[in-house]
């Protein structure tokens, strides 16, 4: 586990070798996870990775089989109503009576609440306001999602769970979604984040986790994950004329970082663990021989990448067990044997 | 969407607003707040009377069928004596709209609450499952007790007020039966996958229960009555008889004393299937669609 950053205070979120079983299948096997005051960590995974069992053990829905759980200070199943008030979810899918209005909805769920923050406040948040006297049967995908958002930050909560919030929506409304998160998060609320969008996980995420076959294999901020993974430079050679000359491998000057040359059609991609180093070498190299570098693109590692490398590596084996840092850098592939074609 | 997020000065003063409202984080909020249950049975009010089809059901189906009833058996024919007529037909009304607006009414909307994600969401809420369970028996209940009220003052004004001999005993049975039925309606919801099967899962109970209550079939012979005092409408129906009007299953007049010790066996039986359908409820009730 990388070093949590505020280690001062105790963790809002708390969990500790925590299992969960269905039956003969563990879903949850031991997994450790800590998260601090005003932090966002976002939890990736695959699809049956154990993302939402373990979401439910901690948001207090279901009971740990094994380990230990605590969110405030408190086991959030069995001391619920000490931490209940406090806490605010969103599931990735839970319904409402069709039948009420936006209002109406909103009015019901702040009654039943012991601190709920003015009702207009909530639904101008997630840019409802218009809509609030509508049946919630009319909305549409998008503006439920947003009240559901709306319901769960209704009692200002310390920490709050976020199951793919913005499923559905389009890009402006998860634009805005993703603003109305940051600024929930600048005033210090804690909250866990469950999503299939790297890009959102990269947008907000302060770490991420990434879960595999109920274990968490690994964990760090964004530049952590991804800087295990190796660069790409992508570029087509020309020469003065503006002819394309087909690039064999073996005439590229020597990469320190290279784990790599693949060649398609005139297209050359190296995958490279020392992206500055290689890509100065290339352009010199380019240089040298007086070759134009049409469409050149290089670049680190997305955490889509990242992501996928390592969902491709641990379903291949055994998940490792814990954090994966030993196995950082170790390329997924093996060296390819680079080919030409014209 | 054109949010207004949150801006971070506001949100932070009110979270901290928040934050002192709560108080201590070590204090316990009440696991059973009427306040929660009535927000939530304002929702459910809403609801039912947004929906004319279940409206209907729960408002005009017992009243019909008891004055359907009433007038095929004769209760009411001109030979009927008011003074049994009137606490016959009450106690029919209260068997009927128990059985009907709140049995079968509460498991179809159980079932519909469940089915549509409705109590999965509200259980991540502040509130518990005891009083999701109440407040979607609200409107029933004010049904029940409004057809009651009405029915009453109807067979009193039309018929011949009730002599109300021991009128405790009635909101006895009413204060057992309740729950019992609210219970049982739970329970019954986690054997219905849809709101149509509800129509079925319903039947054996409704069925049961209206026959062995004795106020709207004739009672059959001796094995029938030994069965039937250990049902619950049964029990509600002597306790309706008992306290309106103040004598025995035969027709004898009892002095008060007497009602409430032949209140004693109705009153068991009542508590017992209280029981069950606690047990049942915790066993068989469902919060989430079957995966």
């Amino acid at each position: 586990m990388s070093p949590s950053p505020k280690p001062a205070t105790a963790p809002m979120i708390s969990v500790r070798g925590a299992r969960r079983r269905y039956g003969g299948f563990e879903a949850v096997r031991g997994v450790d996870l800590e998260v601090h005051r005003g932090e966002l960590v976002a939890l990736l995974g695959t699809n049956g990775a154990g993302k939402t069992s373990l979401v439910e053990m901690i948001e207090g829905l279901a009971p740990a089989d094994g380990g230990e759980v605590r969110v405030l200070g408190h086991d959030p199943y069995r001391e619920r109503r000490r931490v209940i008030d406090r806490v605010g979810v969103m599931l990735q899918e839970a319904g409402f009576s069709s039948d009420l209005t936006v209002a109406e909805t909103v009015r019901m769920w702040a009654s039943t609440m012991t601190s709920p923050r003015p009702q207009a406040e909530a639904l101008d948040a997630v840019a409802l306001t218009h809509r609030a006297d509508v049946r919630v049967a009319s909305l549409s995908g998008g503006e439920r999602r947003r009240l559901d958002l709306a319901l769960a930050i209704l009692g200002e909560p310390e920490v709050l769970f976020l199951d793919e919030p913005t499923t559905g929506l389009d890009p402006e409304s998860r634009q805005a979604t993703w603003r109305l998160v940051r600024s929930l998060q600048a005033a210090g609320t804690t909250v866990l984040l469950t999503t299939h969008y790297l890009d959102e996980a990269e947008a907000l995420a302060d770490r991420v986790a990434i879960m595999s076959g109920g274990r968490i294999v690994r964990e760090g901020t964004v530049a952590d994950v991804v800087a295990a993974e190796p660069a790409t430079i992508e570029l087509e050679a020309r020469d003065a004329a503006g002819r394309t000359v087909v690039v064999d491998p073996e005439d590229l000057p020597p990469l320190a970082g290279l784990l790599d040359a693949t060649v398609d059609r005139e297209r050359v991609r190296l995958r490279t663990e020392r992206l500055q180093e290689d890509l100065e070498a290339v352009l010199a190299w380019a240089r040298r021989l007086e070759l134009r570098l049409h469409h050149l693109d290089a670049r680190s590692a997305s955490l889509e990448q990242a992501f996928l490398a390592l969902a491709e590596r641990t379903a291949a084996g055994p998940a490792p067990s814990g954090t994966a840092s030993s196995d950082a850098g170790t390329p997924a592939a093996g060296p390819n044997r680079p080919e030409v074609v014209a | 969407m054109s949010a207004a997020p949150v801006t971070p000065s506001t949100a932070s003063t009110e979270a901290h607003a928040g934050a002192a409202r709560r108080g201590t984080a070590s204090r316990r909020p009440a696991a059973f707040s009427l306040r929660r249950v009535a927000a939530l049975a304002r929702a459910e009010t809403l609801l039912l009377l947004r929906n004319g089809t279940a409206l209907f059901n729960a408002v005009a189906i017992s009243p019909l069928f008891v004055l359907f009833f009433s007038t095929i058996s004769g209760t009411l024919g001109p030979d009927a004596d008011p003074d049994v007529a009137g606490p016959l037909i009450l106690q029919q009304l209260a068997a009927m709209s128990l059985l009907f607006v709140v049995y079968y009414n509460l498991t179809t909307t159980y079932v519909a609450r469940r089915q549509e994600l409705v109590l999965k969401r509200l259980l991540t809420g502040e509130c518990s499952r005891p009083e999701l369970l109440a407040a979607a028996a609200v409107p029933a209940l004010l049904i029940t007790a409004v057809q009651l009220v009405l029915g009453y003052a109807a067979v009193a004004l039309l018929l011949a007020p009730p002599p109300l001999a021991n009128p405790v005993l009635v909101v006895v049975a009413l204060v057992l039966v309740t729950p019992t039925l609210v219970l049982l309606a739970a329970a019954t919801s986690g054997v219905s996958r849809t709101v149509e099967s509800a129509q079925l899962t319903t039947l054996p109970a409704l069925a049961v229960l209206m026959v062995f209550s004795g106020v709207v079939a004739p009672a059959g012979g001796g094995g029938f009555d030994d069965v039937a005092r250990f049902t619950p409408m049964h029990a509600v129906a002597s306790l309706f008889r008992l306290g309106l009007t103040g004598t025995d299953a035969d027709g004898a007049a009892l002095a008060l004393g007497e009602t409430f010790a032949q209140a004693a066996l109705p009153v068991a039986v009542l508590l017992a299937w209280l029981g069950l359908a606690w047990y049942a409820a915790r066993r068989w009730m469902r919060w989430e669609p079957q995966r």
